[in-house]
């Protein structure tokens, strides 16, 4: 406690008040009596330990969360099962799996929802489970010193008198999650804040919002004016000192014979204390209080709580509220932000005909004539169905080459049961449709495909797979079918695939291009599927020139690309695919939404360039009138620099590319960047480190002045969350690093819409509505002791009885202005939506700014004005109606405080737009608990038992009731309100705000229904829909024969899920999991037997 | 914060769907309309009009300072050395207007026209001398009466180390003028004096709670002042204040309390006295005529540049001599017309058709 108070005077509010404390024990100078300060002093220190004590027990909490992995020391080796986060840097030693492979998934770290492959050296992966064997390993490791680059890692081991390198892919960084892994051990090369990822997440700087930085500017600026106040009065005592005061020392002694000056001297730090209420102690406290009070409304909004996961929204940081209402710049993660992570497959194209139709429950596919169905694929076209089991020659053909052309494995641990494993999402889609129609993918082996057509088992002879890549687009299959026939089977982007079309395509290529634009219209990833049949004379020529180059030394890549160019040609087109990447829910309307209130969206993500365009298209983001799609992914410095200089008015989204070449734009041509990317509409950054993403933000927030909100839901987005002045986090996930550093945490993307547009524009307006009135309030009350001071003789008298100055902005006006700054709302929630331009005055800074700081400080000049002279005009030459003295000190310090406590309650009614029953309680309240108190304080009991501190006995009685006085309180109101009222008349008449507007719409119309959520179609265009989660590799996997399968391991049941089923985990993954019905995946643990084919995501058992 | 409540199952962390969580309060959502401000405006300009109290009292001041034989004793009182002897003048001077009373009863022997000293560029109101006193010795604590309140500085103790009754620079200052106002008739008929109520010119509270009197047993008032010094100005005790009433003196004696109900202002007046109605040529009140006023010239104001001032007025139902709220009043109304006029306007020409409230 005593601790507490110490950090607490260190603030340099406490402190300031600290010293006027001192000051007021000093005799000479005390003008106000101890309490004065001491109450509120206390009274705020009380409140601000309160909070500081439950921040205290939070942040506990949370390190006892952390507490499991605080042991982890560098040297520690360390078991880690299926589904655990990597939570250090590891250098793999063995794993469960053959070859010492392990899957890690690291969407955490860089947005990628493959799967990964690491292997441990062939002399540390013998050690095996061998717990012993381990704890005897003794070798020592050599690499490079921490540092942020998630893409190399340089070093050697030394083991038994042997050297072996090591690079990155023998480690696994912090970050990761173990997949279709058993268990593995892993050497701790770095541990806490010097992991690859902590060294991407930036500095934790402590957030301030601009309000509390105006503030402090203004604060500043009030302590100069303070020190100008006094140093007139002081100036002025001088004077009067000189000229009046030394003529009335036979009244008054001087004290110890001091001269004037000396006494001016003091008068200076006598009016510091009686003028410290325009810096009220209670400002601080009382935003504390607001902002709090507003983080709650976050926190139990019920509109932001997401029932799939049981998630409600949660306000961590409570400091930052107001600054929602201003954002201008949202910067997003693409994977699992914007996107659920899942595919489906939506519609295709076959041979000139477009199937698959959005539709309800009702008209669903019955695919019970499939008892290999998968039964949770959902499609709504019975079409297809029906050309499917008419026999349809293309139709047939458009799904085995689904069945055949891929790189998916599949399981089947019990008759008619099974699983696909597939490595990208995007190909389980594909698979998983074609297996419902009718065409099953049943199992492979290296060299051979065995499917089941329409209930015959078949088996095709895989001869060859050409595998994907960045630069291919396509992936295509070599087979020879039972019947002895060679098929090519070719699946990719558009583009690529209608360059080496056959001639006799050209028709069905115009019908299909059209399916195409109108699948790419839509958002949805497209893939053209072609086929032809190969003469067995020219492959056997061909394989042997492929088996050639395949053994060949230099150059192979090159001419393996040749060979695959030469047998990719003269296909047949059979039609496209369409896969959703199924966006969050009310993704696009929430986009279009916060473009309408002139907030600026950008992605950034590690993904790339084809997925991040597709979903910026799905997402609205980009729209097809943005016809200048301008692409930045120069491959040097230069190139880049060329490209930025070159393009005059772009209008799109900008694609750094690569990350290398992105590093150094931003450290040579960031401006250049910058330019650029805010003359565009949307910008879309792909293949961007987290610590880049952390840059981008930092990029704006210098060189924009600009209010920055990042969201993001994995680690990879920890850097950028902390970098910008709102970091939000996705919640209800697997992954907690981005909400334990992120500011507001919600389940749900479209959440942000209501966090910024409901309550950020009403925290902020809240918030700028209290400190104008409170300034207002303030300095009125204190202008008044100024001008008094003209009339006895500078020395400090004050207006005011001291215990209304004790309780003025504790009591009488705390509880009003409180209640308005949490319960004010100029429109409601439905109307904020409606009207998104409601948001941009918080942007533009509007509601509080020097200028209206200023404006208030004139207002309070005018009032404290009518609130001084109108008292002295009516009263200093009166008496009360029995002739009695009522011009009195006393009387007239009475007089002037309930005018003022009049003015400044009426003033808030003016301020106030929202009167609920607790405002209107608190206002009138304040106004009786004012009497209530006074009259208390004036009473004969409390002045016999103090009569130094209640010296007021009977003014209230004696004076209120006098016409005269209610008369001069009556006209002190008129007068302060007058101008109030005409100003904003007139304004709302000539040039009202949109505020203005939109609340006399909201006066006349009952609220508007609130926007459907229609899915937004767009008009058709002239771009390719191609997007393809998929890495290079693959088809050397499924063909090296590497995975024979091998025996099943003596294990327990369900061990596969060992990680799901602990209540760290919500079951809602962000792995790159594939559900046909779009439904969360792994939601039930079924007992899978772990195969050789662990590389792949495992589609087991999607959930119901 | 949202922490689970001791619900459990799916929904444990769903917020209430209170209309306080979710914001949803009814509430009352006032806008300054056409409709609301206009009527307003128009209706407080005739309110104030009916608040401007038309009927203003009757006053008349007089400044004695150096007026009539008065200048001989504001010579004399420049001279410390002479502060002690007593000084007597006379101002003369004429009423044009009977001071009429007409709503009072005539049963209550008390007119309605007062009588008060007034002072000017007297600083009642400094800091340091309106502290310079200490109530609780004048409530009548006796341990308060011999060891008065440091706030008295520097009027606690007498040069012989006596503690002063009462303390203070405010009760040391006490105005000691006293005044004999007569009344010459019409013409220069023989003076009769004015007879004036000295007693009741306090607020209750003060006369019966504020300042009570110490007491000790049986003792009288002088045997418990035994033992403290009078205040260094004065020039009796405080418990021989008023020879003719016992009862008031000590703390409780009238002009003492008016006294120390320090005044707001440098120029302020102070009841003295009021117009007792009983005997002819009174009972309506203070006929037109020539008056004069004896003055005991104590009190020096040449040190301050101050003069010194007898005030006669009457009141009305809102209080006494205001010249100042019936103009404000007035003032205002027009000012609250005219505003509206042009509100109006302004809104004709710019508001009602509603263009501006478009988008």
């Amino acid at each position: 406690m005593p601790l507490n108070l110490f950090e607490q005077f260190q603030r340099i509010a406490n402190a300031y008040f600290l010293f006027l404390l001192v000051l007021q024990v000093i005799p000479q100078i005390s003008s106000l009596s101890w309490f004065t300060t001491v109450v509120p002093l206390v009274l705020v220190l009380t409140v601000t330990a309160a909070k500081d004590a439950t921040d205290d027990i939070v942040s506990k909490r949370v390190f006892f969360l952390c507490g499991k992995w605080m042991n982890v020391q560098v040297g520690d080796i360390i078991k880690l099962e299926n589904n655990q986060f990597v939570t250090a840097d590891l250098m793999l030693l063995s794993s469960s799996e053959p070859l010492n492979l392990v899957y890690i998934e690291t969407a955490e770290l860089d947005g990628e929802t493959n799967l990964k492959v690491r292997q441990a050296l062939t002399v540390t992966g013998d050690l095996g489970e061998d717990v012993e064997k381990l704890a005897d390993f003794n070798g020592e490791v050599r690499c490079e010193p921490p540092n942020n680059r998630l893409d190399r890692f340089m070093g050697t081991l030394t083991y038994a008198g042997q050297k072996y390198p090591l690079d990155n892919e023998k480690v696994l960084l912090r970050g990761c999650t173990l997949r279709n892994t058993q268990w593995c051990f892993g050497l701790v090369l770095f541990g806490g804040p010097e992991t690859k990822l902590m060294q991407n997440c930036g500095k934790t700087t402590f957030k301030r919002t601009s309000i509390d930085r105006l503030m402090n500017v203004l604060v500043l600026c009030i302590f100069g004016f303070l020190a100008f106040m006094c140093t007139v009065l002081a100036i002025g005592n001088c004077f009067w000192e000189l000229n009046e005061g030394s003529n009335f020392t036979a009244f008054l002694p001087r004290q110890d014979g001091n001269e004037a000056t000396f006494s001016a001297f003091l008068a200076f730090w006598s009016y510091v204390i009686i003028l410290n209420t325009v810096v009220p102690i209670s400002l601080y406290v009382s935003v504390e209080i607001i902002r709090l009070g507003n983080s709650f409304y976050i926190d139990w909004d019920g509109k932001m709580y997401h029932a799939a996961n049981d998630t409600p929204a949660e306000a961590r940081t409570t400091t930052l509220n107001e600054e929602l209402g201003q954002i201008q710049y949202v910067f997003s993660d693409k994977t699992g932000t914007l996107t659920q992570n899942i595919m489906t497959f939506n519609k295709c194209s076959v041979n000139g005909k477009s199937y698959g139709e959005s539709g309800n429950d009702q008209n669903k596919v019955d695919f019970s004539f499939n008892s290999l169905a998968d039964p949770r694929f959902v499609f709504h076209d019975h079409s297809l169905v029906e050309a499917v089991k008419l026999e349809n020659p293309e139709v047939h053909a458009f799904f085995r080459l689904l069945a055949l052309c891929h790189t998916v494995m599949a399981e089947e641990k019990r008759e008619g049961e099974l699983f696909y494993l597939a490595q990208s999402p995007d190909e389980g889609a594909l698979v998983t449709a074609a297996r419902n129609f009718g065409f099953v993918f049943r199992s492979r082996t290296p060299d051979s495909v065995s499917i089941v057509e329409m209930g015959r088992q078949r088996s095709y002879e895989l001869l060859a797979i050409l595998d994907f890549n960045n630069v291919r687009k396509r992936m295509s299959v070599i087979v020879r079918s039972p019947e002895g026939k060679l098929s090519l089977y070719c699946k990719g982007a558009d583009t690529i695939i209608y360059e080496r079309l056959h001639r006799s395509c050209s028709k069905l290529m115009d019908v299909t291009t059209e399916h195409l634009n109108e699948f790419a219209g839509e958002g949805l990833r497209t893939l053209a599927l072609a086929y032809k049949d190969l003469d067995e004379e020219y492959f056997n020529g061909w394989k042997r020139r492929h088996h050639e180059v395949s053994t060949s030394l230099d150059g192979r890549e090159g001419k393996l690309d040749e060979l695959y160019e030469e047998i990719e040609k003269d296909l047949l087109l059979l039609g496209a695919t369409a896969v959703e990447d199924k966006l969050q829910d009310g993704v696009p309307q929430t986009i279009e939404l916060l473009s309408k209130a002139h907030i600026k969206i950008w992605v950034l993500t590690g993904d790339k360039q084809e997925t991040a365009e597709n979903i910026g298209y799905s997402c609205n983001l980009l729209r097809e009138e943005m016809n200048e799609v301008f692409v930045v992914s120069g491959n040097s410095p230069e190139d880049v620099r060329q490209e930025l200089r070159s393009e005059v008015s772009p209008i799109g989204k900008c694609f750094p590319s690569h990350p290398i070449h992105f590093f150094v734009l931003i450290r040579g041509s960031e401006l250049a960047f910058l330019r650029l990317a805010c003359l565009c509409k949307a910008v879309i950054c792909c293949r961007v480190t987290p610590l880049q993403k952390a840059q981008v933000v930092e990029l704006v927030k210098k060189h924009k002045q600009a209010v920055t909100l990042a969201i993001g839901d994995g680690a990879n987005d920890v850097s950028m969350i902390k970098a910008a002045h709102i970091g939000v986090g996705i919640s209800g996930q697997e992954g907690m690093q981005a909400v334990l550093s992120s500011d507001y945490s919600f389940a749900q993307f479209r959440f942000l819409q209501r966090l910024l547009l409901v309550h950020g524009r009403w925290s902020y307006l809240r918030m700028c509505k209290f400190l104008r009135y409170f300034f207002y309030k303030n300095f009125t009350f204190t202008f008044v002791h100024f001008w008094y001071a003209f009339f006895c003789g500078f020395s400090a008298q004050t207006v005011y009885d001291e215990w209304f100055i004790t309780l003025y902005n504790l009591v009488y006006t705390a509880l009003p202005v409180l209640g308005m700054s949490l319960f004010d709302q100029d429109v409601n929630d439905a109307w904020s939506f409606q009207h998104p331009q409601l948001y941009v005055p918080g942007q533009l800074n509007l509601y509080f700014s020097k200028k209206a700081f200023f404006k208030c400080a004139l207002h309070s000049c005018y009032s404290s004005l009518v609130l001084f002279f109108i008292p002295y005009a009516a009263v200093h030459d009166t008496v009360r109606d029995d002739g009695k003295d009522v011009a009195d000190y006393q009387s007239f310090a009475l007089l002037t405080q309930t005018c003022l406590l009049f003015a400044v309650t009426i003033q808030l009614g003016f301020e106030m737009s929202y009167w609920t029953a607790v405002n209107t309680f608190f206002v009138l309240g304040s106004l009786a608990m004012y009497f209530a108190v006074t009259f208390t304080m004036y009473s004969d009991g409390m002045f016999l038992t103090l009569p130094s501190a209640f010296p007021f006995i009977g003014t209230g009685r004696n004076s209120l009731n006098q016409p005269n006085i209610w008369l001069t309180i009556l006209l002190t109101s008129i007068l302060c309100v007058l101008p109030v009222v005409t100003y904003r008349f007139l304004f709302i008449q000539l040039c009202p705000t949109i505020n203005d507007k939109v609340q006399v719409r909201q006066a006349k119309a009952t609220p508007p229904p609130p926007p459907r959520r229609t899915r937004i179609r767009r008009t058709s265009s002239r771009r390719s829909g191609y997007a393809f989660s998929h890495a290079q590799g693959y088809g050397d996997l499924v063909t090296s024969g590497r995975f024979l399968r091998r025996p099943a391991l003596p294990r327990s049941s369900g061990f596969s899920h060992a990680g799901r089923t602990t209540t760290s985990f919500s079951p809602m993954g962000r792995s790159a999991g594939y559900s046909p019905t779009g439904r969360p995946q792994n939601a039930k643990v079924s007992d899978v037997e772990v195969t050789s084919l662990q590389m792949y995501k495992t589609i087991r058992d999607p959930a119901l | 914060m949202g922490e689970a409540k001791g619900k459990s199952g799916p929904s444990a962390r769903r917020p209430d769907n209170s209309a306080f969580k979710q914001q949803r309060l009814p509430a009352w959502s006032p806008m300054l309309t056409a409709n609301t401000v206009l009527p307003f405006f128009y209706f407080m300009g005739p309110f104030c009009v009916l608040l401007s109290p038309f009927d203003s009292p009757l006053s008349f001041q007089l400044d004695y300072t150096k007026a009539g034989s008065c200048d001989e004793c504001f010579e004399m009182r420049k001279n410390v050395s002479k502060a002690a002897l007593n000084c007597f003048c006379k101002v003369e001077f004429r009423i044009e207007k009977a001071f009429k009373v007409t709503n009072a009863p005539l049963k209550q022997l008390r007119g309605d026209v007062f009588f008060y000293y007034g002072l000017q560029n007297f600083h009642q109101n400094l800091r340091r001398y309106m502290d310079s006193r200490d109530d609780g010795q004048m409530v009548g604590r006796t341990t308060n009466l011999k060891n008065p309140s440091t706030y008295c500085e520097p009027f606690i103790k007498d040069q012989k180390g006596l503690p002063i009754a009462p303390c203070g620079a405010v009760a040391n200052s006490v105005f000691n003028d006293s005044f004999t106002l007569s009344y010459h008739g019409g013409s220069s008929g023989p003076a009769v004096p004015v007879p004036l109520l000295r007693q009741g010119i306090t607020w209750y509270t003060d006369k019966n709670i504020k300042y009570r009197n110490p007491k000790d047993g049986n003792m009288t008032l002088a045997q418990v002042f035994q033992g403290t010094a009078q205040p260094r100005y004065w020039q009796k005790p405080a418990y021989e204040l008023d020879p003719r009433d016992p009862a008031n003196n000590g703390f409780i004696n009238d002009d003492l309390i008016v006294w120390m109900r320090e005044a707001a202002f440098p120029n302020f007046k102070k009841l003295y006295g009021v117009l007792y109605r009983a005997k002819k040529p009174f009972i309506k009140g203070l006929p037109a005529g020539n008056y004069s006023v004896d003055v005991s010239y104590n009190f020096p104001v040449q040190h301050f540049r101050g003069r010194k001032q007898v005030v006669l007025t009457t009141v009305t139902w809102f209080g006494g001599q205001n010249h100042f709220l019936p103009i404000a009043y007035l003032i205002t109304s027009c000012l609250t017309l005219l505003v509206a006029v042009v509100l109006t306007v302004a809104w004709c020409k710019f508001g009602k058709n509603g263009r501006n409230m478009e988008e």
